[in-house]
C-alpha cells in the first residue's frame, strides 16, 4: 500500500497514457524480436489450410463451397495457438508482477497487451486470407469480406483468448485446458465471421454480420479486461 | 440485511440451517419426480404426430431447464463469493458443477435418442441440441479449471472468474447458434416447440420440472454440508460434532 | 390411461428402446449422483470420527510428556 502511494506521487503528467504506449512499444519490440513466435500460427494457418485439399478433395467446387468456413475455422486455431505465449514469457521472468504492482489500472494495461497480441496475430492472418482464400477457389467478391471479417473477429478472439491464457498462465501445463476454456467462448464470432463470408459469396453483402462481429467486439472491450485482470490477479497472486 | 448475509456465510450457520431444510426438498423431489413420471409415462395421451416417443419430452425439458440454471446458479455463487468472500457460496458453486455437467449430458442424450424416431438420425445439428453441447464443454472447462490448481483457493476463484465469464457468454452463444441454425436448416421442426400443448401433457412436465429444481436444491445442500466438512475440518465446531457422533 | 395393459405400456407403441433408453439414463445418473452424495458424506464422517479418536487417544501422552 505504501509503495503504491509513494509511486502515484512520482508518476509522471499524463501517466496513463505513458505506460501504455510504454507497454506497448515493450512488447512490439519484444515480439518482433522473437520472430519465430510471430511467424509460428501464420505458418501453421498456411498449413492447414494446405491439408484440407490434400484431407477432402482438390476439387474447385467443393473447396469454394467449404472455404469460408474452413478459413475461419483455421484461423481460430492458428490464434488459439499463439495465446499461450501472451503472457507466458512475462510470467516467467517477472514482468507481470510488476505490471500488477505498478499504479496504472491494470485492465488499461493488459488491454494494450492484448492490442500487440492483435496487431502481431490478428491483423498478419487477416491479410493472409485472401491468399490462402484464392488457393481454395473462394468466389471472387468475397476476398474483401474475409479480411475484413477476419481483422474485426479476430480482435474478439484476442481478447476472449486472453481471459483463458491469463486464468491458465500459473499452471505448468496449461496449453490444453486453455483450449478447452477458450473455444466455446469462440463460437459465435465464428458463426456471424464464416456467415459473413458466406454472405458475401451469396452477394447480399455482409455489413449486418460485419455490424454483429463489431457488437461483439464492443462488448468483448468492455467486459473482457476486468476479466483478464482479475485472472491474471488469481494467477500471480497464488 | 447484512447481518443475514454475514450469518448465511458462516459454515456452521448453513450447516445448521440445511440440515432442516434438507429433508422437505428431498420430499418434494421424490413425491414430484414420482407422481410426474406416473402421469407423464402412463397417463398423459400420446402426441398425433410423434406417438409415444414424445415422452421422453418428462425427461429431456427438466434436465434441460435445469443444466442452464445451474450454470446461472453457479455464476451466482460465484459472484457472491468473489464479493463478500463468502466460503460457503463457493463449496456451493463447487458442487453445482458436476451435477450441472450431468444434467447437460442427460438432456443431450436423451435429445439425441428421441432424434433418431424423429428425425431419423441420431443427432441433428440441432440449435437446441448444438448449444446444449456448447454448454457441456463449457461446464467440463469450469471443473477441469478448478482441478488444475494446486492451491485450492486459487482454483476457487479462477473457477468463479470463468463461470462469470460463460455466464455472460450463455445468451450471446445460445443466440448465435439458433441464428445459425435457422440460416442452415429453414423448414425442419424442433422437437420440443408445438404450438399448443393439451393440459393433460404439460402438467407432468411441469411437475416433473418442479421434482428436477427440488431434486437439485437438496443434492446441492447435502454436498455443500458434505464439502464444509471437508474444508473446515480443523474447526472447533466440526471436530466437536465428530466427537458427539462418533 | 394411454395404455390397455402393460406389455403395451413397455412397449410405448413400438418406441420401447428410445424411450425407455432416455429415461433409464435419466434414473441412472440421477441415482448414481444421489449415491454418490450419500457414500461421499458416510467417509467424510468416517474420516472425521477416526481424526478425533486418534487425537483423543493422543492427548493424554502429550500431556504427559509436556510436563
Amino acid at each position: 500500500m505504501q509503495a503504491t502511494e509513494s509511486m502515484r506521487a512520482i508518476e509522471p503528467k499524463g501517466g496513463l497514457g505513458v505506460a501504455i504506449a510504454a507497454t506497448v512499444r515493450r512488447d512490439l519490440i519484444l515480439m518482433l524480436r522473437r520472430r519465430s513466435e510471430v511467424l509460428n500460427p501464420l505458418v501453421f494457418f498456411a498449413l492447414v489450410i494446405t491439408l484440407f485439399p490434400l484431407g477432402i478433395s482438390p476439387d474447385p467446387e467443393l473447396l469454394a463451397s467449404i472455404a469460408p468456413g474452413l478459413l475461419w475455422v483455421a484461423a481460430l486455431l492458428a490464434t488459439l495457438l499463439s495465446l499461450d505465449s501472451l503472457f507466458r514469457a512475462d510470467f516467467d521472468d517477472g514482468c507481470l508482477e510488476q505490471l500488477l504492482l505498478a499504479p496504472q489500472p491494470l485492465p488499461a494495461m493488459v488491454l494494450a497487451k492484448v492490442a500487440v497480441h492483435w496487431l502481431l496475430t490478428g491483423l498478419p492472418l487477416a491479410l493472409m486470407a485472401p491468399v490462402l482464400g484464392l488457393m481454395l477457389a473462394l468466389p471472387a467478391g468475397s476476398y474483401l469480406m474475409l479480411a475484413l471479417s477476419l481483422a474485426l473477429g479476430s480482435a474478439s478472439l484476442s481478447l476472449i483468448g486472453a481471459i483463458g491464457a491469463a486464468l491458465t498462465v500459473g499452471l505448468s501445463r496449461g496449453g490444453v485446458l486453455l483450449s478447452l476454456l477458450v473455444l466455446p467462448l469462440y463460437i459465435p464470432v465464428l458463426i456471424f465471421g464464416a456467415g459473413a463470408v458466406q454472405a458475401a459469396i451469396l452477394g447480399d453483402g455482409g455489413a449486418a454480420h460485419l455490424a454483429i462481429l463489431g457488437a461483439l467486439l464492443a462488448t468483448a472491450l468492455m467486459l473482457a479486461p476486468w476479466a483478464i485482470a482479475a485472472a491474471l490477479r488469481i494467477s500471480i497472486n497464488g | 440485511m447484512w447481518a443475514f448475509i454475514h450469518k448465511l456465510g458462516s459454515p456452521k450457520w448453513f450447516y445448521d440451517i440445511s440440515e432442516r431444510l434438507q429433508p422437505w426438498f428431498w420430499a418434494a423431489a421424490a413425491m414430484l419426480i414420482l407422481v410426474g413420471s406416473v402421469w407423464g409415462l402412463a397417463f398423459a395421451p400420446a402426441d398425433y404426430q410423434q406417438g409415444n416417443s414424445f415422452r421422453i419430452i418428462y425427461v429431456h425439458v427438466p434436465a434441460a431447464f435445469l443444466a442452464q440454471s445451474i450454470f446461472v446458479g453457479m455464476a451466482l455463487a460465484a459472484v457472491v463469493f468473489m464479493v463478500w468472500k463468502i466460503k460457503v457460496a463457493d463449496m456451493a458453486a463447487a458442487v453445482m458443477a458436476p451435477l450441472g455437467a450431468a444434467m447437460t449430458f442427460i438432456a443431450l442424450f436423451s435429445g439425441a435418442v428421441w432424434g433418431l424416431p424423429t428425425w431419423g438420425t441420431w443427432w441433428m445439428w440441432d440449435a437446441r441440441l448444438t448449444s446444449m453441447l456448447i454448454l457441456l464443454f463449457l461446464y467440463f472447462g469450469v471443473i477441469a479449471l478448478r482441478g488444475a490448481f494446486a492451491s485450492r483457493d486459487s482454483g476457487s476463484r479462477a473457477a468463479s472468474v470463468l463461470a462469470m465469464v460463460g455466464v455472460v457468454n450463455i445468451p450471446i452463444i445460445k443466440y448465435s447458434v439458433d441464428w445459425w441454425y435457422t440460416l442452415h436448416q429453414p423448414a425442419s421442426f424442433t422437437i420440443t416447440s408445438r404450438p399448443s400443448m393439451p393440459a393433460e401433457m404439460w402438467w407432468p412436465l411441469l411437475l416433473m420440472v418442479l421434482g428436477f429444481y427440488s431434486f437439485f436444491i437438496a443434492l446441492t445442500l447435502m454436498r455443500t454440508r458434505s464439502e464444509i466438512l471437508r474444508r473446515e475440518s480443523n474447526k472447533r465446531w466440526v471436530r466437536d460434532l465428530a466427537r458427539e457422533e462418533g | 390411461m394411454a395404455f390397455d395393459s402393460l406389455q403395451e405400456f413397455l412397449a410405448m407403441g413400438g418406441h420401447a428402446p428410445y424411450v425407455w433408453a432416455a429415461w433409464c439414463m435419466t434414473a441412472a445418473l440421477m441415482l448414481g449422483s444421489l449415491i454418490h452424495a450419500r457414500v461421499e458424506r458416510r467417509s467424510l464422517l468416517r474420516d472425521l470420527k477416526r481424526r478425533e479418536r486418534r487425537a483423543m487417544s493422543e492427548m493424554p501422552r502429550k500431556e504427559v510428556n509436556d510436563a
